[in-house]
């Protein structure tokens, strides 16, 4: 990360290079040594475990962009986000098995299957997060900033507990749907359908949201709403509409993050939508917080940490200490780089 | 101009303001006869409860008005109402009903509140293990909570006074307060057991083998330790992040929240060293004790051994070695509350305020920012590292997983239902949650389960289970509905109200009726 922000005074003016921007420089290396050292010691492992990384980026890509749109907007961490994936993988099971009658070995129907899941996940994961805007955010607007984020630790936690009430404390089980056939092997490495699923769901979400900031009219009064509240308004937009338009997209990306992370991992768990949230905040800030490539390129970089954190033979420290490696980057990112790798300077950062 | 400003003055009565000035306007023996009429009337209703309740309450209403009239020959009637209330109750409320009352006839006459409230509750507090068990049992809530509960409700109120320096004095956001807890508790540990059994350490040990291997050191030495310790953490953590605003640090101080308990569940094999003995914790931990020469000093009265004691029998109760924890705990918390209250109006805690109502002001005024949010983070870290070093030396054991990210937000909690800036809001809101949580939510589960069926149904709830969503909904609907908590300072309430960004003009349909009314009365 810092060698991206020392990147342009390296050639003529070496000598402002700061202390930290050397440290993060040496850390840079020392960290591409050691992944250069696995691939060569071994590299059908290194390439699989990249494979894994990208896979887990993606699913942690769609809950950071819900993060990085919220708090594009309205300066909000949504600490419920992560919980919203949650309730999404918890609607996936129950939706697909009690409702569509899924289970394993069914062929082909399963993609219809999997498709009406996803939308009726989508769409209630994204009214509870409109619900938890309008609920617990809205009323606090103009109440000091630590409001809304307390607001924000109470709805995660209340999220939680409905998951735990409705599922219980163990881990559900979601029908193995996505086959586990091989796409193409490489030298041993074998690349699975439900490793490539995952990533062909993400891509077009991904595409389709671009296209939704960037070139429609909703998309253009979220831009203009988080720019300027009060201007916006002026203008003749709706901001309270906006906003919460801006949760539900959150809430349903969050949600298909859960449909695709309940039938490719298969298990979900009540508390796990916290932790994953978290590390998904730790992806957006990475990548810039309010940016949108900036969040999918901050989750696949984590996901891939994560991966190789986990994954790699020759002194990774295991996933014993995969959330200390997170949370050590998202502190030495906010320490930083604030800003994150494709984020503007704000006076957030200062 | 006037017009508009009596009108404003009129609005700002209320049907409250009202009721108070016609109650204050009344002559005083009609305002005791009403007040002890509506005594009567709840002690009648309470009567279905608790006998013992309702005589409290009645002897209590009377002893006050035989105060304030000056007419009567008040101490003695009321020495012997007290009398009376003796007899009449029995001996289960005796205690509270003496203890109030006997404060109450002594106090001289003119004593301010803020005197005689403290007071009164530091002293029911102190003698709480004489009249624990005889207490009569609440409604819902069940019975008093166990001395043992007290020792831990008083260490979450002192984490809850220390967290309130960092989010209620200087307005910032710490969700990793129980990172300060957890390296007071391993301090603790490391200083008071066998965990570092290859060395042969002793300072000020006291009633243990002295050939015993590990380091030992008196818990008087510890608690300090524990509490620089923490605070010097408090400060690492704090220089790099303190530059950031709001959520930034927020989010910061959770990343550290979370990365220090996991180096304390993975700590057994710390590059081959065993330094937190992992997911098993140090356990257990040397007694804590004054040893034999200070207890024969103080003719035993300072125990030389908290776990080898006590013979003594005081008014008919059996002191226990928890009630020696208690009354130390006590005395940490006062020194903690006195603490707080000093800092608060302190050059130091002015400066926090400032920052905490805005940041750039302060700056402008001359307030060296890092240094003094440091020091926020410093003294706020200080008193977590204490009640983290007693707790493990009370439970003579320390396990990473007390330390989860939820006590951090339990404890957030606490000082945000009591009133964020407000000692003792603080406090009374940390003693009900810390309670709730040790006794209070599995015994209303119990009741709820045994008490409420619906035809045929009953409920099966394990309430305890949902004690983070219970938490959660408190949060929610404290910050919604009273942002300044159950018993508020004042200048956090006026700030969180007022709110400090300017009102926005396209959210105007929230203040509607204030708009119209201001553009009738101009």
């Amino acid at each position: 990360m810092a060698a991206d922000a020392s990147a342009p005074s390296l050639g003529a003016r070496l000598p402002r290079l700061s202390v930290s921007a050397w440290i993060g420089l040496v850390f840079v290396g020392l960290l591409v040594f050691w992944l250069g050292v696995n691939l060569v010691k071994t590299p059908g492992d290194f390439i699989e475990v990249f494979l894994i990384g990208i896979t887990t980026g993606c699913v942690y890509a769609l809950v950071a962009l819900g993060y990085t749109l919220v708090y594009g907007i309205l300066e909000l961490i949504n600490f419920a986000n992560g919980d919203v994936f949650m309730l999404g993988g918890m609607f996936a099971i129950t939706y697909s098995t009690s409702i569509f009658g899924l289970h394993e070995g069914q062929g082909w129907v399963i993609v219809p299957i999997v498709i009406a899941t996803l939308v009726l996940v989508m769409a209630s994961c994204g009214l509870i997060n409109a619900t938890i805007e309008r609920v617990a955010y809205r009323p606090l607007r103009h109440a000091p900033r630590l409001a809304p984020l307390i607001t924000a630790i109470g709805a995660s936690f209340i999220l939680q507990d409905i998951g735990l009430a409705w599922k219980g404390p163990n881990y559900v089980t979601a029908p193995d749907i996505f086959p586990h056939s091989a796409v193409f092997t490489v030298g041993g490495v074998t690349y699975t359908w439900n490793k490539l699923i995952v990533v062909l769901f993400t891509v077009p979400v991904l595409l389709l949201l671009l296209y939704l900031v960037q070139r429609t009219r909703q998309g253009k009064a979220m831009r203009a709403t988080a720019q300027d509240m009060d201007a916006s308004a002026m203008m003749g937009i709706d901001v309270n509409r906006t906003i919460s338009f801006t949760f539900l997209i959150a809430g349903a990306l969050a949600g298909s993050a859960g449909v695709l992370y309940a039938f490719y991992v298969t298990t979900v768990r009540f508390d796990q939508g916290f932790q994953l949230g978290l590390i998904a905040f730790t992806a957006a800030v990475l990548g810039g917080i309010g940016n949108l490539p900036g969040a999918v390129l901050g989750a696949l970089l984590i996901g891939l940490i994560q991966a190789f954190n986990e994954g790699l033979n020759w002194h990774a420290p295991g996933s014993d200490w995969t959330e200390s490696i997170v949370f050590s980057i998202l502190i030495l990112i906010l320490v930083f780089r604030p800003e994150g790798l494709l984020g503007e300077r704000t006076p957030e950062g200062g | 101009m006037t017009q508009a400003a009596s009108v404003s003055a009129a609005d700002q009565i209320g049907f409250r303001n009202q009721l108070r000035a016609r109650w204050q306007a009344m002559p005083e023996l009609e305002r005791a006869a009403i007040s002890i009429g509506i005594a009567v009337a709840i002690s009648i209703l309470l009567f279905f409860v608790d006998h013992a309740l309702a005589y409290a309450l009645l002897t209590l209403t009377a002893l006050y008005w035989i105060r304030k009239l000056p007419q009567f020959p008040h101490k003695l009637i009321a020495q012997a109402l007290l009398v009376l209330a003796y007899l009449v109750a029995g001996p289960r409320t005796v205690a509270i009903v003496l203890a109030i009352g006997f404060l109450m006839t002594w106090v001289p006459e003119g004593t301010p509140r803020q005197i005689i409230y403290p007071v009164t509750a530091v002293f029911l507090a102190v003698v709480y293990p004489f009249y624990q068990a005889k207490m009569f049992t609440i409604p819902v809530f069940g019975s008093w909570p166990d001395v043992a509960t007290g020792v831990v409700m008083i260490l979450f109120i002192m984490m809850a006074v220390g967290l309130n320096i960092v989010v209620g004095y200087a307005g910032l956001l710490d969700l990793g307060y129980v990172a300060f807890y957890a390296m007071g508790a391993y301090t603790a540990a490391w200083f008071a057991s066998l965990q570092f059994s290859h060395t042969t350490l002793h300072i000020g040990a006291v009633g243990i083998d002295p050939h015993l291997p590990g380091i030992h050191a008196s818990i008087w030495l510890i608690l300090p330790i524990a509490g620089a310790i923490a605070a010097i953490i408090g400060i690492l953590i704090g220089l790099p992040t303190l530059r950031l605003r709001g959520d930034y640090l927020a989010i910061v101080t959770l990343g550290f929240g979370e990365i220090l308990p996991q180096i304390a569940r993975n700590g057994d094999s710390f590059l081959g060293f065993n330094l937190t003995n992992g997911p098993n914790g140090i356990t257990p931990l040397d007694s804590p004790g004054f040893g034999n020469h200070i207890s024969r000093l103080t003719g035993g009265f300072l125990p030389a051994n908290f776990l080898q004691c006590c013979n003594a029998k005081v008014l008919g109760h059996q002191i226990q070695s928890t009630d020696v924890f208690f009354w130390t705990a006590m005395v940490l918390l006062l020194f903690t509350v006195f603490c707080s209250l000093r800092l608060q109006y302190s050059r130091l805690g002015r400066a926090w305020i400032a920052i905490r109502e805005d940041e750039t002001a302060a700056a402008a005024m001359g307030v060296p920012l890092m240094r003094t949010k440091t020091w926020a983070y410093a003294s706020g870290a200080f008193f977590g590292g204490i009640a983290g070093a007693y707790y493990a030396v009370f439970r003579s054991a320390t396990f990473p997983g007390d330390f989860f990210f939820n006590i951090s937000v339990f404890i957030l909690c606490m000082v945000i239902l009591g009133g964020m800036g407000n000692v003792p809001g603080v406090i009374v809101g940390a003693a009900f949650l810390a309670y709730l949580d040790r006794e209070g939510l599995a015994n209303t589960g119990a009741w709820i389960n045994s008490n409420i069926h619906v035809g045929g149904w009953r409920p099966n709830i394990d309430v305890p289970l949902y004690a983070s969503g219970i938490y959660g909904v408190i949060l929610i609907v404290v910050m919604l509905f009273r942002p300044e908590g159950l018993l508020p300072s004042r200048r956090r309430a006026a700030e969180l109200h007022e709110g400090v960004h300017d009102q926005p003009l396209w959210d105007v349909t929230q203040d509607q009726a204030h708009f119209d009314e201001a553009g009738v009365e101009v």
